[in-house]
């Protein structure tokens, strides 16, 4: 028993000491973003690599994410006679909860995992030790613009996924299932507000997108230079970060709506 | 042990402290309950190639680290010019890192951009030189490594050899005042070693550098250096010219320099008894 609560005690140790290095990291990162926007070339190259290259797998997925919220929405709204708010009802699951909620959730599996490996193998290869070397600090040389390229494509891509969901939706609910386009595209324009939806999910997802960044960063930085460690450090990446984005949904919920 | 007359010094002058570009004095220093060093003393003498050499394990690479203030000592000092390493503030150890060089035993060339973006990468974060000018530097150093043709080549379609010879192209990019080599010579073929041991000779005689060498390999090492140093159990335990530890009759000398497995250096790590264990009575 005596041990149990010994380990306890450790991981509660462990989980503290991360998460207050992982604040102090953020200082770190945060001190190094107004001059890495003097060399925008990096951030530009960074957005491409964890947007630009993401935009296949969050596309696709808004789409059949849309397609089957429309087929069982449509489903439940048939019973009372309502399909015509499968349009307001896709939009507003999609621009409030599902765009930013499952974006981040693959921005973690794909890129967030790009940057951990790709970092954690810089420094199990010695290429950050050689950049400290020739007095480049790596958090503002390689660490500061693959956040702000991760921060600003979230937002992005969230829209991008919730667009594709609406074409999926509109597909089979107005072409397949026969629902009127007109009350598709009317309810929706109606009932979706700029500012408590597309707003909040907006700022849903910036606050993913520092989340998911930050934790790929900081995984990939703090990594055992072995394979194994890297290895980890991906593994944790994306672990924590789909921890940290459904806590943060909920806690944004709640704000937002103003009850909890 | 007497030192002789080193290689190429100048046979009248006397050496000084104020020859001496880095001075290490009493250092102790240990990773987790392992000691590494013990009260290590040693000088390293500007303009010339220093060798540090010892068996696998005794901290040759930590040397080069505790040089460069990447990881701080327990106990002493590390005096590069005058100033402790150890208490540099980071601005301080970044503009003296600005002056040296180092090539690491992997090359560290960073993969994602190539051959000649890899040397112009120093250049690029520390100077505003025109991309012409930039251009004829980094052109120089590659021609002097003998990879000028190889400026558009990604580092992972280099050989170990070429990659060496690039990481050492971009050590001396901003023509540092000291150079570290940690272990140049490893997993090269006989061809690329010879080339590399050349390399180090020439371009610290050329371009009036201080080289430290970290080495295991004896006579590659002894081919170009001017003062070696030979470290066992966290302290020197010879110091000299090349010849001087060729004829040091000490035994840890003696056995390092030719290679011999029985000596004060045990070849094998402690264990229980061979054939006991496998005879599985070793539990």
């Amino acid at each position: 028993m005596k041990r149990i609560f010994q380990d306890i005690w450790y991981s509660v140790q462990d989980f503290l000491q991360t998460f207050g290095s992982s604040q102090l990291f953020l200082v770190r990162i945060l001190a190094g973003v107004p001059a890495a926007f003097l060399r925008p070339g990096l951030i530009i190259k960074q957005i491409h690599g964890s947007g630009v290259l993401s935009l296949a797998i969050i596309g696709i997925s808004g789409f059949f994410v849309g397609m089957v919220l429309s087929l069982q929405a449509y489903n439940s709204l048939a019973r009372f006679g309502a399909t015509e708010s499968l349009g307001v009802l896709a939009a507003l699951a999609l621009t409030r909860e599902l765009g930013p909620v499952v974006t981040a959730l693959l921005f973690a599996g794909r890129a967030g995992t790009a940057l951990a490996s790709e970092i954690g193998l810089m420094r199990a290869t010695d290429q950050l030790s050689g950049m400290e070397m020739m007095a480049v600090d790596p958090v503002r040389r390689v660490v500061v613009p693959r956040f702000i390229g991760g921060v600003i494509a979230m937002p992005l891509l969230a829209a991008i996924f919730s667009a594709m969901g609406l074409f999926g939706a509109w597909l089979e609910g107005v072409m397949l299932l026969g629902v009127d386009e007109g009350a598709f595209w009317q309810q929706m324009r109606s009932q979706v507000d700029v500012y408590d939806d597309v707003l909040a999910g907006i700022l849903k997802s910036f606050v993913f997108g520092i989340a998911a960044s930050l934790l790929a960063v900081f995984e990939g930085y703090n990594s055992i230079p072995t394979a194994e460690g890297v290895s980890r450090a991906t593994t944790r990446t994306v672990v924590l970060t789909a921890l940290a984005v459904l806590v943060l949904n909920f806690m944004l919920t709640a704000v937002l709506i103003g009850e909890v | 042990m007497a030192v002789r007359e080193e290689k190429g010094a100048p046979k009248t002058a006397a050496r000084g402290a104020e020859d001496n570009i880095a001075v290490i004095r009493d250092l102790h220093y240990s990773r987790g309950h392992r000691r590494i060093y013990e009260g290590l003393n040693l000088e390293i003498p500007r303009g010339r190639v220093t060798a540090i050499m010892g068996p696998s394990g005794t901290g040759k690479t930590t040397m080069l680290r505790l040089l460069t203030g990447q990881i701080l000592p327990d106990h002493g000092s590390i005096l590069i010019e005058g100033e402790d390493v150890a208490k540099m503030r980071r601005k301080q150890l970044y503009n003296y890192r600005k002056r040296i060089g180092m090539l690491f035993q992997n090359g560290a060339l960073l993969t994602d951009i190539n051959v000649y973006e890899n040397v112009a990468f120093p250049l690029r974060e520390h100077t505003d030189l025109p991309e012409r000018l930039v251009r004829h530097i980094v052109l120089t150093k590659l021609h002097a490594v003998g990879l000028r043709g190889a400026w558009q080549m990604m580092p992972a379609e280099l050989s170990g050899g070429m990659a060496r010879r690039v990481a050492l192209a971009r050590a001396i990019a901003m023509d540092p005042d000291l150079i570290l080599y940690d272990e140049p010579f490893v997993g090269l073929d006989p061809i690329s070693m010879g080339v590399i041991v050349r390399l180090i000779r020439r371009m610290n005689d050329a371009l009036g550098l201080t080289s430290i060498v970290v080495s295991h390999d004896v006579d590659e090492i002894s081919s170009i250096s001017d003062r070696t140093y030979l470290i066992s159990d966290g302290r020197v335990v010879a110091s000299g010219s090349p010849e001087d530890l060729q004829d040091n009759c000490s035994a840890v000398v003696m056995q390092f320099m030719n290679g011999m497995a029985d000596g004060p250096v045990p070849f094998h790590y402690p264990a229980p008894d061979y054939g006991e264990q496998l005879l599985g009575r070793d539990s």
